[in-house]
């Protein structure tokens, strides 16, 4: 158990490709930090360069107090669990999770009874003679869990773990891994391109792109405050409408003549001032009336989900295509292509960002 | 992979002779009968002559000299196989088949050995290391898969004469164990490891002779046996190597013997004792195929992963 502490990191692959750009990252004792980002934004890369399998080209990471960038995988006392399980294929449950320790020189009585109580904790004792082929995929994964907790390691490192699982699967693992994190209390770093996954399971969220780190913040302060057009879209599902707007006096003015949209509790900029309007697809309501609507839609497409209904429309006054807008209703309501809906946004809950930084306002 | 698995099975049940009850799908009885009469056909061409080989190291030197030689077994067969084995005839020295075959085996097993161990070696640090010149030296191997032991038999010979090897084991067995064809197979096989599997051994605290001891080994058991029994067999017939390096009788191999006991005025050939040792210049390298065939096919089709 250790805190993990990461300064300004970085990683440039042949003196050219810099795949990590200076993230700095404090993970308190016993937290757990995910990193999300799309394919390419360097979050496999920084959790390599902690578990010490990539060597870390400028900045330090230290693992409970220690700066740790010369040391090995071994010295640095990590566990990490892979994306394809990574189990020998020729050896039992019982010696794939006792690998490890037998290398340390750990007594054989001491091995037994650390295997056999993370078996029980993870409900693998009837599966300890089985070969890694003969278990299901969700068998699998929680034995590359095993293997990393018979450890005890001063810190968990998860590449993706869940993304080979299916759908009903990972939910259920992913309700596992967070609960068996907290109970072990062991500060863990998790990647995931997954943002339900991200937002499950974080403390703290990194949310990054291109190499850096965009925002790190409590999942729901990056729910509520997004630093940038970037973080507003990765996180939440369906994404947040994002409309490019002019400010005017009292109000926006929607790009392509799309109308003036009025939010209110939101402190707008100067005007004249080019910007882009967030709305999250749930802080959309449908109203009564024309009069009290932010936003009128012309309804081009509906998704019936069950528990939601999502309707996409665009500005009634819109003279020209593009922006769409996704509403999110509640399930049961009825929507048809062509409708007209007068929209009123949730009051405070809209987004400003800077429409040539895409940084929030 | 399960398709080939089963293909493979059908054939060499076939070639056992071994029945298999509707395997074959979609195949008509006829088609059947043909094709098993073709396979029967087959064998027979392959094994009469191996048969009859054996009836004559049965029989005595008179009666295989007065033709035709009978299709059964004779009476001589504990005669011929004693005094092949323990007396030797005067082409070879006196030098009985117990020792040619000790001498086969330890070349033939050398050989398999030491190209396996060398070319898992070689391919193991080509794979799984980084140093200077690796592909220069992953290069030079691959050259030396152009030049067979022929083209460079004097330089070779040359060395071991400096080196004082000839009529020695060494001798024999040293020149034939580099091996590009295995080390290019290793290096192919290490290849489909993934590299979450290295990664997980390292965090796990194995080193490089761990790692290679513990995990790549074990996996690659099925290429090992399929590779220790082609390579026991090529060195088990080896013929023009061993036949330059030996010059004392005690150090010959059973296929150089053999070959010396045939002499060009066919009365002086002892034949009894020609196929009696023919027979058991055969045996070893059967029994290394029949002992070792599951692992061999297993090797072939499969890899356990």
């Amino acid at each position: 158990m250790a805190t993990v502490e990461l300064n300004n990191v970085r990683k440039v692959y042949g003196g050219k490709v810099e795949a990590v750009k200076g993230v700095s990252i404090s993970i308190p004792d016993g937290e757990m930090c995910v990193l999300v980002g799309p394919s390419g934004c360097g979050k496999s890369t920084l959790l390599r360069m902690i578990a010490g399998l990539e060597s870390i080209s400028d900045g330090t990471i230290s693992i409970g107090g220690g700066v740790v960038n010369d040391k090995g995988p071994v010295e640095r006392d990590i566990a990490m669990v892979f994306q394809n399980y990574a189990l020998y294929p020729h050896m039992s449950v019982y010696d794939n999770m006792a690998y490890g320790l037998k290398n340390r020189g750990m007594a054989k009585d001491e091995i037994e009874k650390r295997v056999k109580s993370a078996a029980a904790t993870l409900g693998l004792a009837d599966f300890l003679q089985r070969r890694p082929r003969e278990l299901s995929g969700g068998q699998r994964q929680r034995v590359a869990m095993g293997r990393a907790i018979v450890r005890s390691p001063k810190a968990f490192l998860f590449d993706e773990p869940l993304s080979n699982l299916d759908a009903k699967l990972r939910g259920q693992m992913r309700v596992e891994i967070k609960s068996l994190q907290r109970r072990l209390g062991v500060t863990s770093v998790y990647v995931t391109h997954d943002q339900v996954e991200a937002m499950t399971l974080a403390d703290t969220l990194v949310v990054m792109n291109g190499g850096l780190a965009e925002q790190i913040d409590t999942p729901m302060a990056i729910y509520e405050k997004p630093a940038s057009t970037f973080v507003a879209g990765f996180i939440g599902s369906p994404a947040m409408n994002l409309l490019t707007a002019t400010v005017a006096d009292g109000g926006l003015v929607l790009a392509g003549d799309g109308g003036t949209v009025k939010p209110r509790d939101t402190v707008l900029p100067e005007v004249g001032r080019e910007v882009l309007l967030g709305i999250r697809p749930e802080h959309m309501k449908v109203t009564d009336s024309r009069n009290t609507a932010d936003l009128t839609l012309k309804v081009t497409a509906v998704e019936i989900l069950g528990a939601d209904v999502l309707a996409h429309g665009q500005s009634v006054d819109a003279t020209q295509t593009g922006g769409e807008i996704i509403a999110r209703l509640p399930g049961g309501t009825r929507v048809e292509v062509g409708d007209t809906l007068p929209f009123a946004i949730d009051p405070g809950m809209t987004h400003l960002f800077d429409a040539a930084t895409g940084k929030r306002i | 992979m399960a398709e080939t698995a089963a293909v493979t099975g059908k054939s060499t049940a076939a070639k056992l002779g071994r029945k298999e009850e509707g395997a074959m799908l979609g195949v008509s009885k006829t088609s059947r009968y043909i094709a098993h009469a073709i396979l029967i056909l087959g064998v027979l061409i392959v094994a009469f002559p191996i048969y009859y080989t054996f009836v004559a190291s049965t029989h005595s030197l008179q009666t295989i000299l007065r033709p035709p030689l009978p299709l059964w077994p004779g009476d001589q067969f504990f005669a011929n196989y004693y005094q092949a084995i323990f007396g030797g005839v005067r082409q070879t020295g006196g030098v009985g088949a117990d020792l040619l075959l000790f001498n086969t085996t330890v070349m033939a097993l050398g050989i398999a050995v030491g190209k396996i161990a060398i070319s898992l070696l070689s391919a193991y640090a080509i794979v799984f290391f980084r140093f200077p010149g690796r592909m220069i030296f992953f290069w030079l191997i691959f050259i030396t898969l152009m030049l067979p032991v022929e083209v460079r038999i004097l330089p070779t010979y040359k060395v071991m004469v400096d080196l004082g090897l000839i009529n020695t084991y060494a001798g024999l067995i040293i020149p034939l164990i580099a091996s590009a064809t295995a080390t290019l197979l290793f290096r192919t096989f290490f290849l489909t490891i993934p590299g979450e599997l290295v990664e997980a051994a390292r965090v796990d605290g194995a080193g490089p002779w761990r790692f290679f001891k513990d995990i790549l080994l074990p996996l690659s058991k099925t290429n090992l046996a399929a590779l220790f029994v082609i390579m026991f067999i090529y060195g088990w017939t080896q013929y023009l190597w061993p036949l330059l390096i030996t010059t004392s009788n005690d150090m010959n191999t059973i296929v150089i013997a053999l070959r010396r006991m045939i002499s060009f005025a066919d009365a002086e050939t002892q034949w009894h004792i020609v196929m009696v040792t023919a027979i058991l210049a055969m045996l070893p390298p059967v029994a290394v195929v029949v002992f070792m065939q599951r692992w061999f096919v297993k090797g072939l089709v499969e890899t356990e992963k």
